[in-house]
């Protein structure tokens, strides 16, 4: 029996309690959304949409640790990854100069 | 897995799961409410890498000794290194664009 199926509190497993900060965190996210939408400047959008990036990660990870298929942590890394190459290409490429690292 | 250990290891998954649904809620307070883009940048970076780096070891710790705990060790460390970095471009982007910072008294949200 592997670490997922133990029962925490009153009959619920440790993939249950997991599976429910899953959901807390796109409520989080859903929050997040809102100053991706409104944002008075593009900067403030980038920054939206790196932080939705982020939980992003978190909750694939959390996803592959409760569901037990690692293979969701392949592409919560290359998420990442990609969430990051975004954020510095656009900062980078929007400013006349380019020099923002 | 010494077996006398796992009621502590399932307390720490719990604990660091609520500790980074709370940090991660406290970035998302702050990218919400705060005035302008440098403040927003710095509760992105610090408190939501925080929130990621809780939640993330967590998810270590439930998965355990083996291939894939190492992989999510892996991002743990590449979210703590990037989300400030990340974070740090974005707010030199906007200070090249001539972009204010806020002080008091002035009202924009």
């Amino acid at each position: 029996m592997s670490l997922v199926d133990t029962a925490v509190v009153a009959g619920y497993t440790v993939s249950d309690v997991l599976l429910l900060a899953a959901a807390g965190f796109v409520v989080l996210a859903i929050g997040m959304l809102y100053r991706a939408v409104k944002g008075p400047t593009m900067q403030d959008r980038v920054l939206a949409v790196n932080v939705l990036g982020t939980n992003t990660v978190v909750i694939l990870a959390i996803l592959g640790a409760a569901l037990s298929e690692p293979t969701f942590l392949d592409i919560a890394l290359i998420y990442a990854l990609l969430n990051f190459l975004m954020a510095i290409a656009i900062s980078k490429f929007t400013v006349e100069r380019g020099g923002v690292l | 897995m010494i077996e006398a250990l796992e009621p502590v290891r399932i307390g720490l998954v719990l604990v660091f799961v609520l500790l980074g649904l709370f940090f991660t809620f406290v970035s998302m307070t702050g990218v919400i409410r705060l005035p302008d883009i440098y403040s927003r940048a710095h509760t992105a970076s610090q408190a939501d890498t925080l929130g990621a780096g809780f939640a993330l070891a967590a998810v270590a710790l439930v998965i355990g000794w083996d291939g894939a705990g190492f992989k999510s060790l892996i991002l743990l460390f590449f979210i703590f290194v990037t989300n400030p970095t990340a974070a740090h471009g974005i707010a030199r982007a906007a200070f090249e664009e001539g972009i204010v910072p806020w002080t008091e008294g002035d009202d924009r949200r």
